[in-house]
């Protein structure tokens, strides 16, 4: 990358006795996955175009507890909870924004019953808001007119009610979005959900990405865009199992937004 | 001896209500020996659903065709009960018709009945079809085989004959006001009998009485074995969805419960002024059990649930696990629940108490590869018309098997030791965590 990505920390921020409008909350996908680091990338890259002052906690974050507390460990959710609500809390952190639905779902529903209250929004959420409040362009450029369809991630559709916000993004991308038959509120998971990211499916007569790949590739899309760490590779790695990853990409929206102008 | 049949009826009314009565305080009973809920959010926004979700069946008609004729069979139902009232006060009182004298609001009322009548006729001949012709998937699945299956169709056959009859009793009774058949008064209109009718206007006044009466009785008689069927059956959400509904949750979905009695093991390990090695305290409750392994360990609202539920299979239908062919149906865990209740009621019944049977729901009825099939996607949950919450179940089996048995499949306990140790699910150290901001 030949252009540098301005990233302080809460750290830093501290010490110069200052506050961040925002804490961009990375996770552990975002952080240590090879394809999540670059939606982190393009994230920070719309952040920093859009002139928000946001920081990270960098080593100081942990997991957020998502696939402890799904897998039934409630024991380690909840040590990983109280850790990362000690640090965010000592910061007095007010806002978070994160690119992960799992991390968002449970820092804004599950931690304020462990002390931690914060306002937490979805990066698309975010993004949005940035659009209405014009501190941030979002045009076609290249993905005018393609033919995209959204895949609804579940934690942010039906565990937290947001369909709209994606989904406004990618208007405003000027494409041509082609629902599949099973979305929104019906949106069929990836198969990642629950855990099951670090597991072996238990045994069946399919994966559920391939299911989930076999109906978004009925759409005849371009581009499959996500909106989580964990859709994006389950989404990526069923289109690789159909061979059709020359000619169809699974991008995030945030990616999306970042390439339309070309930042 | 002419108060005999008044009589009889009362016995009737009296054995049908009280047998029924005794089985639902068996229910209550049941969903009693759960752990006590904790009920949060407003008794509006509650009251709210019940309107919307239980009485305006806004989430049955997610699916167009099952929607609408659910709700023709449920006005139907309901609307056609009016009807019932008079039933008892005429056998009651040995009148005909004691209604009649509302004159024209009767006729209409009539007419509005007999309509209903064939519309539900109409439903629920579509509802055998669908299950039994189209064979549609969501009833043919495993855990569907044998009573499940038969008792979705009794439910239908009940309804048949109960229209059937009601039709034929009012068939033969315009025959017979017409005749001016003394006690016959001439009330209703009769829009759908009335083309049965033309059947019955050669037999004599006699045979017209016993069709008519034979039709009558049947008909309050089916109507009593049908209120008591519901409790062997699973059609008790006739009564249960509304309380259902109005104990959903209202916490957005991806909400998970939060363990208190591990909230409090947790501060105690993070509390630097606790001694580690202190007995616990004259007295102490024992903490209590991580998570459920029986249904006495999930909640009162849970084990409603697990009454409530008619075995759609909208569930099972929508969950991604069931689609690509995995153990896991959410329908099968509501089913199992309600069976493995019944079970302890049972067993209660017999020895006063419960004794342990070396049995429990985790194992005997729903096994760990059920458990772990689950992506926590929220489908059935969505899905439910009643507000049923299968995946709560599972994540509470989940903690008793990770916690308390440390059963978890070992790529999740890899997962787990990682996020202890380096706090991210992979072996990464949590010192390398801003490491892509330098990456190229």
């Amino acid at each position: 990358m030949s252009e540098t990505i301005k990233v302080p920390t809460m750290a830093e921020y501290m010490t110069q006795g200052k506050q961040p409008e925002v804490l961009f909350w990375v996770g552990c996908a975002g952080s240590f996955d090879d394809r999540a680091k670059k939606i982190t990338k393009a994230f920070v890259k719309l952040l920093n175009s859009a002139g928000v002052d946001f920081a990270v906690l960098g080593t100081e974050e942990s997991c957020s507890g998502d696939p402890a507390k799904r897998a039934g460990n409630e024991f380690l959710f909840q040590m990983q909870a109280m850790g990362n609500i000690e640090v965010m809390n000592a910061y007095k952190v007010k806002k978070i924004v994160t690119a992960c639905p799992h991390c968002f779902n449970t820092i804004k529903n599950e931690y304020p019953e462990l002390g931690g209250n914060y306002e937490v929004m979805h990066h698309t959420q975010f993004l949005k808001r940035l659009l209405n409040e014009g501190r941030l362009k979002v045009e076609g450029g290249k993905f005018k007119g393609k033919r995209i369809t959204f895949h609804d991630p579940c934690y942010l559709g039906r565990a937290n009610g947001e369909y709209e916000a994606p989904r406004e993004l990618l208007q405003k991308l000027e494409v041509e979005l082609v629902e599949m038959k099973r979305c929104k509120t019906r949106g069929l998971c990836c198969g990642a959900g629950g855990a099951q990211m670090f597991k072996e499916p238990e045994a069946g007569n399919k994966d559920i990405n391939i299911e989930r790949t076999e109906e978004a590739l009925e759409t005849k899309p371009e581009i499959i865009a996500a909106g989580c760490p964990f859709c994006n590779t389950m989404m990526t790695d069923g289109v690789k199992g159909k061979e059709k990853e020359n000619d169809i990409q699974v991008m995030d929206i945030a990616e999306m937004i970042a390439n339309a102008e070309e930042l | 001896m002419q108060y005999i049949s008044n009589i009889l009826f009362l016995l009737l009314l009296i054995a049908g209500i009280g047998y029924f009565t005794k089985n639902i305080r068996k229910v209550i009973r049941n969903i009693k020996l759960g752990r006590k809920p904790h009920v949060t959010g407003n008794n509006k926004e509650r009251w709210g659903n019940v309107i919307r979700i239980a009485l305006g069946q806004s989430k049955m008609v997610v699916r167009p065709v099952a929607g609408l004729l659910h709700i023709i069979v449920y006005v139907g139902f309901i609307v056609i009960n009016i009807e019932v009232l008079e039933i008892i006060i005429d056998g009651l009182f040995g009148t005909h018709r004691i209604f009649s004298s509302l004159g024209i609001v009767y006729d209409y009322l009539i007419a509005t009945f007999e309509i209903l009548a064939l519309l539900v006729l109409i439903g629920v001949i579509a509802f055998w079809i669908r299950r039994n012709i189209q064979k549609l998937k969501r009833f043919w699945s495993s855990e569907m085989k044998g009573w499940p299956k038969n008792d979705g169709n009794f439910i239908l056959y009940f309804e048949m004959v109960l229209m059937i009859l009601f039709l034929t009793m009012n068939a033969s009774d315009q025959v017979l006001q017409q005749m001016g058949s003394a006690h016959f008064t001439k009330a209703g209109i009769f829009p759908i009998s009335s083309l049965i009718a033309p059947f019955f206007e050669n037999f004599s006044e006699a045979t017209l009485i016993i069709i008519e009466r034979t039709a009558w009785w049947l008909h309050i008689f089916g109507i009593l074995v049908f209120l008591n069927y519901l409790y062997f059956s699973k059609h008790l959400h006739i009564m249960l969805a509304f309380p259902n509904v109005y104990f959903g949750k209202l916490v957005p979905k991806g909400k998970f419960k939060n363990n208190e009695s591990v909230t409090k093991e947790v501060k105690l390990m993070m509390d630097p002024n606790v001694d580690p090695f202190a007995a616990p305290a004259e007295g102490a409750e024992t903490p209590a059990k991580f998570g459920a392994s029986d249904v006495m360990d999930l909640s009162q609202i849970q084990l409603l649930n697990a009454y409530t539920c008619t075995e759609c299979g909208r569930c099972t239908s929508e969950c991604p696990a069931n689609q690509t062919g995995k153990k896991l149906s959410p329908r099968k865990i509501m089913m199992d629940t309600r069976d493995r209740l019944e079970e302890v009621g049972k067993n209660i019944d017999t020895n006063g108490e419960f004794k342990p049977d070396s049995k429990q729901l985790l194992g005997d009825y729903i096994s760990h590869e059920e458990l772990w099939a689950c992506t926590t996607c929220n489908a059935c949950v969505e899905a439910c018309p009643v507000s049923i919450d299968p995946l709560s179940i599972i994540m509470e089996m989940r903690q008793y098997l990770v916690m308390e048995q440390s059963a978890a499949p070992n790529e999740l306990n890899i997962t787990m030791t990682n996020i202890e140790n380096n706090g991210a699910p992979w072996p990464f150290n949590q010192m390398d965590r801003l490491n892509w901001k330098e990456e190229a």
